[in-house]
């Protein structure tokens, strides 16, 4: 039943902590009882489907400073969700078990948790990046990563050769970028800048220089 | 028969069955009307570009009509959606196996300038790997956008020094 499985979960492991939620049950975990409380939860509470995969970085200042959450999702119960969440031990190099070994679908999450936080998945049979490319030396989605971008090289180096381009920042002056549906003229409609008082020359009116957005 | 036409001047009582022209513009009117596009269909973009294909808006009316999935066989490039970082290398790649001479059209707002898109994973613009020709507005921009950027293209190639260059090796900008 919906209600009891979470009241069963934390029959069997104590350890599992109750985690303020708006929505769905939600626990925290040892990180190390991942493989346990899900495999559990997908045999016995009818958990079946793993919908995602994700972190949270709550800042360099912040230890623990990774959580890997779990979503699952039971389909012979629609509609019943629950939510594990595992704080990972280690801030410099995170660690999580995998659990391809539970559901197949769960190698390109890891993959892209990888990608983006910088989270190993142990026992992953094949953790690559999967959204930025081989050999991209930073995690995007850590706080300590701006939103424009570091400066690198392409992926080919022959193509970097060839063109002289770099992985540059985005210039961010003057964003978020909207544009203008319905517009009939379609250069106006173009995808422009919220606010245009500031630009790369003219620094924002509140801010005393832009940020940098180079090391 | 006398007509205005400068490139084509022709007189059925003087030249009989021999039509006298520039080699420019001979090589101008070949390579204008049968622009064959190799659709580099990145995003969104690549349905308009689909649209622009199809009986509604046909391209076909402008001898581009023959989408090459080989770059081998393509003349003009048209870049339709987000160019991400990870993706441009590809672009450049495959605008190098096409063969010359070979234009570029960066349809819509991400393949012009990066669009909506300022972000670590985007290209501000195709233009900092590959030379583009046209650029269309538009997010995306409407068919007759793109067919206008290729009429614009075509008024360009018209007016290109083609048989003085024909000999020259073609030196990748």
């Amino acid at each position: 039943m919906p209600v009891d499985a979470p009241i069963a979960l934390k029959e069997k492991f104590p350890q599992a902590a109750e985690r303020p939620s708006l929505d769905h049950p939600a626990f925290n975990v040892p990180v190390a009882d991942v493989p346990a409380v899900l495999s559990y939860l997908r045999e016995q509470s009818a958990f079946d489907l793993l919908v995602d995969i994700t972190a949270i970085d709550q800042g360099e200042a912040t230890s623990p400073r990774f959580t890997v959450v779990y979503h699952l999702l039971s389909t012979t119960r629609p509609g019943s969700y629950i939510r594990i969440a595992a704080d990972c031990a280690n801030d410099a190099a995170p660690e999580a078990p995998s659990v391809v070994p539970l559901w197949a679908g769960a190698n390109w999450h890891e993959r892209e948790c990888y990608d983006m936080f910088g989270i190993t998945f142990t026992g992953h049979p094949d953790l690559r990046r999967i959204l930025m490319w081989d050999g991209y030396p930073y995690h995007p989605l850590r706080k300590e990563f701006p939103l424009a971008g570091i400066e690198t090289d392409l992926p080919m180096a022959d193509i970097a050769e060839e063109t002289g381009t770099k992985v540059i920042p985005a210039p961010m002056s003057g964003g978020p970028f909207v544009a203008s549906p319905g517009e009939i003229n379609l250069t106006e409609a173009e995808p422009r800048a919220k606010d245009e008082t500031w630009s790369d020359r003219r620094p924002k009116p509140d801010q005393p220089t832009l940020r940098q957005v180079k090391e | 028969m006398v007509t205005a036409n400068t490139d084509f001047g022709y007189n059925s009582k003087v030249e009989g069955s021999v039509v006298v022209s520039r080699a420019d513009a001979i090589i101008n009117w070949i390579r204008t009307n049968s622009m064959w596009p190799m659709p580099m269909g990145l995003a969104c973009c690549a349905i308009e570009l689909m649209a622009v294909g199809s009986a509604r808006f046909d391209i076909a009316r402008f001898g581009a009509e023959v989408m090459r999935f080989s770059p081998r066989q393509a003349d003009c490039m048209i870049v339709a959606g987000s160019v991400t970082y990870k993706m441009a290398p590809q672009v450049r790649r495959i605008y190098d196996q096409m063969a010359a001479p070979k234009w570029v059209i960066a349809m819509g707002a991400c393949a012009s300038s990066g669009g909506m898109y300022r972000s670590y994973a985007h290209m501000q613009g195709v233009d900092r790997i590959i030379p583009v020709d046209v650029y269309v507005s538009g997010c995306p921009p409407r068919p007759e956008a793109l067919l206008d950027a290729l009429m614009k293209l075509q008024s360009k190639v018209r007016g290109e020094a083609a048989g003085a260059k024909l000999f020259e090796p073609v030196l990748h900008p």
